[in-house]
């Protein structure tokens, strides 16, 4: 250890200072008088570090005997993770101002959380991945349950602490044979170890084991039942982050485990990853059919993104690890916009949740209606939307990689999920006539969503906005 | 002489009994603590058996490491429980029912 290593974990080391120094700091001054400030100022911050990681020129290098890896791949990862935080923060605010949230905890639990996916990206060894992952899901059980006057929202945190602590529980299993029967914490070693001999039982059952875990925090069926409740249950801003930055940082884990790890023996995670995705995606495609509550449906289908994110990854090259990023980026925007039109569904100053109440939106409010039917058919995947083109880079990845059966399981997939995302098209363009929602949202809500939607439009014809270069260079750094 | 498999035997059959305890109990959350308890000290068996019969420190590291994060992990499940409480007026697993999934 010496000083190089904390020039390499500058961002984290930055990030929790941070969080550590404001919360002794607004005790000691207003409280939650300071509520607002330290939302922005949390979000600034997050932003600033995204800058500092995305324009920093530093070689890739690792700290702390490798148990810690700065490269492309975490770079990638962390920007988008960072971003993604920042703006569902400042997203949340409003919310939490009309239903007595607006505490000054919130943002620095945030970005404890944040601060967490960062070293889970990084994780250069199974200690490192614990404990990245442990400190983002606690400070998630807290905000799941922040609304603690309500029987909701504890609810659900109570329901996504027991069952994250039971897949945290599999996975410290599985890396406890791992380390067992590999002799080592350290990815690199791990990697040795199955070179020299093939997959031992032991070795077998700790993978199997890890990603099990693994697959919990990114909500994949069958580990999936933990999501409709606590998306459902948790307040909106909180399912609103849950929907995208912990998603990126455990699909990026995901993938570092499965090429450091076990890059060596692919064919052995390929087909329970393929198995995985299948699941999920239909999973997500056909129950979400039955739900009238947007936030259980937001749920589901994002059940059924996590399948085809894991597609890419199943295919077990680089192309595959290309092509679940950028899919995981697109997914986080359309998620963005669509929670940021979800915060902004009330009527006479309460949430409504129901898909119903939608019936001739487009009557009243025709910009946010447009904007939240490109954002539906980017999800669905059609053609002209950014949405069909994530799709399309992981069916291609899974074909190249002789998956054929997995591909075209994934067209049928979507085409069953396409109903219910069009479904809430036709609510407001051809419903009933029921009585209008507020029209007056918050501006802030009205910009992202309608930027988000543009997004999914124009990135068709700027090819991405040069997405897939930098996907391709973060695939190289893991698994080139 | 007790070897490493006696140890790994111990450690999976609470492991098992920790999963059994969170899926099969009934009655009360905070049994399901305990079970949640008990699968994280079963790795740490696991760990300082490895640890011992490997010669390599790593694995006391990770159950330190482990035993550190399981304080924390009970002490903010009890204060979820707390607040669950609060608004239930119950702990009953039963009542853990407001959103149907």
């Amino acid at each position: 250890m010496n000083a190089s290593d904390f020039s390499v974990v500058l961002p984290e080391v930055l990030l929790s200072l941070y969080a550590m120094l404001a919360l002794v700091v607004f005790v000691y001054t207003g409280k939650d008088k300071h509520a607002v400030f330290s939302i922005w100022l949390t979000s600034g911050v997050l932003i600033l570090l995204a800058a500092i990681i995305g324009f920093g020129q530093s070689a890739e290098s690792t700290a702390f005997n490798d148990m810690f890896t700065d490269d492309s791949f975490s770079r990638f990862a962390k920007v988008f993770i960072l971003i993604s935080a920042a703006i569902v923060l400042v997203m949340g605010q409003d919310y939490a101002s009309k239903r007595d949230m607006l505490k000054f905890e919130y943002p620095l639990l945030i970005a404890l959380a944040v601060v967490g996916m960062m070293v889970m990206v990084s994780a250069g060894s199974l200690l490192t991945l614990y404990m990245g992952l442990e400190l983002q899901s606690l400070a998630l059980y807290v905000v799941a349950s922040f609304r603690r006057d309500s029987a909701k929202s504890t609810e659900a945190g109570l329901k996504y602490f027991v069952l994250g602590a039971l897949s945290s529980g599999l996975l410290l299993y599985g890396s406890s044979l791992i380390y067992g029967f590999a002799g080592t914490t350290q990815f690199g070693g791990i990697l040795e170890a199955t070179q020299v001999e093939h997959l031992s039982v032991g070795l077998l059952l700790g993978l199997v084991f890890v990603l099990a875990g693994l697959a919990f925090k990114v909500s994949a069926a069958p580990f999936h039942m933990w999501t409709p409740d606590v998306y459902e249950g948790a307040p909106t801003p909180v399912t609103a982050f849950l929907a995208t930055a912990p998603k990126i940082a455990a699909m990026g884990l995901f993938a570092r485990v499965v090429h450091d790890a076990f890059g060596g023996v692919v064919g052995d995670w390929q087909q329970i990853v393929a198995v995985l995705s299948l699941i999920s995606m239909f999973l997500g495609a056909i129950a979400a059919i039955g739900q009238r509550d947007i936030k259980r449906l937001m749920a589901y289908s994002s059940i059924a993104h996590m399948g085809f994110a894991l597609m890419g990854l199943a295919s077990g090259t680089t192309f595959g690890v290309q092509a679940m990023l950028i899919y995981m980026v697109i997914y986080v925007m359309m998620n963005i916009g669509a929670f940021a039109f979800i915060l902004s569904m009330e009527r006479d100053g309460r949430l409504v949740s129901n898909i119903a109440d939608l019936q001739m939106y487009s009557m009243y409010e025709p910009l946010k209606a447009l904007c939240v039917t490109a954002l539906m058919f980017s999800m669905a995947g059609v053609p002209p939307m950014v949405g069909f083109f994530g799709k399309f880079y992981v069916l291609r990845a899974a074909y190249d990689a002789g998956l054929a059966w997995l591909a075209i399981a994934g067209v049928i997939a979507s085409v069953i999920g396409a109903f219910y995302y069009i479904r809430i098209v036709y609510f407001m363009y051809f419903g009933d006539e029921t009585e209008p929602m507020d029209s007056h949202s918050p501006r802030r809500l009205t910009v992202i969503l309608v930027v988000s939607a543009a997004l999914m439009l124009l990135g068709t014809f700027f090819s991405l906005f040069g997405l897939e270069k930098l996907a391709l260079t973060a695939a190289i750094s893991l698994a080139g | 002489m007790i070897g490493l498999e006696h140890y790994l035997t111990v450690a999976a059959a609470l492991f098992v009994i920790g999963i059994f305890g969170l899926f099969l109990n009934r009655k009360n959350v905070i049994i399901l603590l305990m079970s949640i308890e008990l699968i994280l000290l079963s790795v740490n068996i696991n760990f300082v058996a490895f640890s011992a019969f490997l010669n390599d420190y790593v694995g006391q590291i990770f159950t330190l490491f482990v035993l550190t994060v399981a304080a924390a992990e009970a002490a903010i499940g009890l204060a979820i429980l707390v607040c669950f409480f609060r608004n239930q007026g119950s702990i009953d697993v039963e009542d853990v029912n407001v959103m149907k999934g």
